[in-house]
């Protein structure tokens, strides 16, 4: 049980009339990564924004190392936590977006840097050292006084996994990270996630990389109309999946 | 053709080239009143443009209703409640004694400014990709700390522009507060033509305008180079920023509209 990272349980979740998670429940262990693959509309995205909050559920629960997620329980009903503790919370968990989002005022590094010491206190130097080391961790020590303005997507992209890291998360979300990018740079992007999946970080990933998948994933996750259709480790994902509509959509993608 | 051969040149000479005392009293005047009410005016709608997208929704009204009342009534209106409803105490403040008509026009002229700088800000914030706050907000930072440190300077940048309008706008406007007697550029000329009934006073203030709004035209295109500058990922050293400065074919490219 504490093993457990994120306690997802028949997470619901709708946009008007548009029920796009339709009782979604996953776990994940420490140290395990995650792959959620699914065409497009499938509510895969929406499942991983819920997990840090960016997105309120209807009904279900949330948990992320035991905790639960932007709600308190209050006489047995859940209502929406305070500002402070879902800013908290997400202090835990790292996010990388598929349009990167890095701050296009800030260096490379200040972009690292921000986080630790506005958020976690940290102090300059030492957030500045690490940070450093970060960007060296994903092959850009030399970019370190770069704009985002002047960056490639795929070292774009490789900066804001780093701005995440810096806060020392125990859990690294993955919103399709590498859908941006032109297909030349994916590799660069996709070689850091592998590196960091194998020195055991906590990742769920949404990605329609299938080779990504199939190398660094423990277990893959297929999503469709807004619940999990099927998941297992990748081998036996890809090699023998058993639902019909699997098979469809990796007929499709691969 | 005729106008121009009517014009008094001595009067205008004198009015440029050897301002009196009073003169420089009123051009300070100008100047000042200017850019504190500016000042103001921009704090007091980077507050409406806040309250405006507050989660308190009797701010959001607040916000509203100011917006609607100062855009919607003449300045010249308010400049005359200000002065006669409020009719503020002469007041000292950090070694400046600030009359009653002053007090009241500041008080005015920020005022209305704010409202119109509320929704040049909040179509700043607006322009923000919403993936900067979600980003910033993933990484644990709180509402207000996201706003100021990763929105706002970011807003500022396309907020300068328009403030640059705004504030050529305030320069001539601060002329209103004449009508309640606050001794400006205006009331300067007004004077001169009273005691003498040469209208070229009013040639002679209309050019004094024209240099302060021409050298905010410099400054303005100094500031925006600035910025696109930075924007670009580059800092320009010493030498290149005095250029961009002062560099007239930019300036007028660029500020000039």
């Amino acid at each position: 049980m504490n093993d457990l990272v994120v306690h997802a349980v028949d997470v619901r979740k709708r946009f008007g009339k548009l029920e796009v998670l339709k009782g979604v429940s996953l776990d994940v262990r420490r140290g395990e990564t995650v792959c959620i693959i699914g065409p497009s509309g499938s509510g895969k995205t929406t499942f991983i924004r819920c997990v840090n909050h960016l997105e309120k559920i209807d009904s279900g629960r949330i948990e992320v190392n035991g905790h639960l997620i932007g709600y308190r329980e209050r006489k047995g009903k859940l209502v929406e936590d305070s500002e402070r503790s879902i800013a908290r919370q997400r202090t835990q968990i790292g996010m990388v977006f598929q349009r990167f989002n890095l701050f296009p005022h800030k260096t490379a590094l200040e972009n690292v840097v921000e986080a630790p010491v506005q958020v976690l206190r940290v102090p300059r130097e030492q957030a500045v050292a690490d940070a450093e080391r970060l960007l060296a961790r994903v092959g850009l020590a030399d970019k370190r006084d770069v704009y985002p303005g002047k960056l490639s997507g795929g070292q774009q992209q490789r900066v804001a996994i780093a701005r995440a890291l810096a806060m020392r998360p125990a859990l690294m979300l993955f919103d399709e990270p590498t859908s941006a990018l032109d297909p030349e740079v994916t590799g660069e992007v996709l070689t850091v996630m592998e590196e960091l999946a194998r020195e055991g970080m906590t990742m769920v990933v949404v990605t329609h990389e299938m080779g990504f998948a199939r190398k660094a994933a423990d277990r893959v996750v297929m999503m469709d109309e807004g619940v999990i259709i099927e998941e297992g480790p990748p081998e036996h994902f890809f090699e023998a999946p058993e639902h019909e509509r699997t098979k469809r959509f990796l007929s499709k993608i691969l | 053709m005729d106008v121009l051969v009517s014009v008094d040149w001595h009067v205008i000479w004198l009015r440029i080239f050897h301002p009196d005392h009073a003169f420089a009293r009123a051009l300070w005047a100008t100047i000042a009143l200017s850019v504190v009410a500016q000042t103001l005016g921009v704090l007091l709608g980077l507050l409406a443009a806040l309250a405006r997208m507050s989660r308190f929704p009797p701010l959001r009204v607040l916000s509203g209703v100011y917006v609607w009342i100062f855009r919607g009534t003449p300045l010249l209106v308010q400049i005359f409640y200000f002065y006669f409803a409020l009719n503020p105490p002469t007041v000292h403040v950090l070694g400046l004694t600030l009359s009653s008509e002053i007090s009241a026009g500041l008080l005015a002229l920020s005022i209305n400014e704010g409202a119109y700088m509320r929704e040049i800000i909040r179509a700043g914030i607006d322009s923000i990709d919403k993936g900067q706050m979600e980003a910033a907000k993933s990484l644990g930072m709180r509402h207000w700390l996201a706003m100021r440190r990763i929105v706002l300077p970011q807003a500022a940048r396309v907020i300068v522009p328009p403030l640059g309008n705004e504030f050529n706008n305030m320069m001539k406007t601060t002329s209103l507060v004449y009508t309640i007697g606050v001794y400006e550029l205006f009331a300067d000329a007004e004077q001169g033509y009273s005691q003498t009934f040469v209208s070229d006073y009013f040639l002679a203030v209309a050019f004094w305008y024209l240099v302060l709004t021409t050298a905010w035209t410099f400054v303005q295109a100094w500031i925006e180079r600035r910025l696109a500058a930075s924007e670009r990922g580059e800092e320009l050293g010493f030498r290149e920023r005095l250029l961009a400065a002062w560099n007239p074919v930019t300036a007028w490219a660029r500020g000039a509209r």
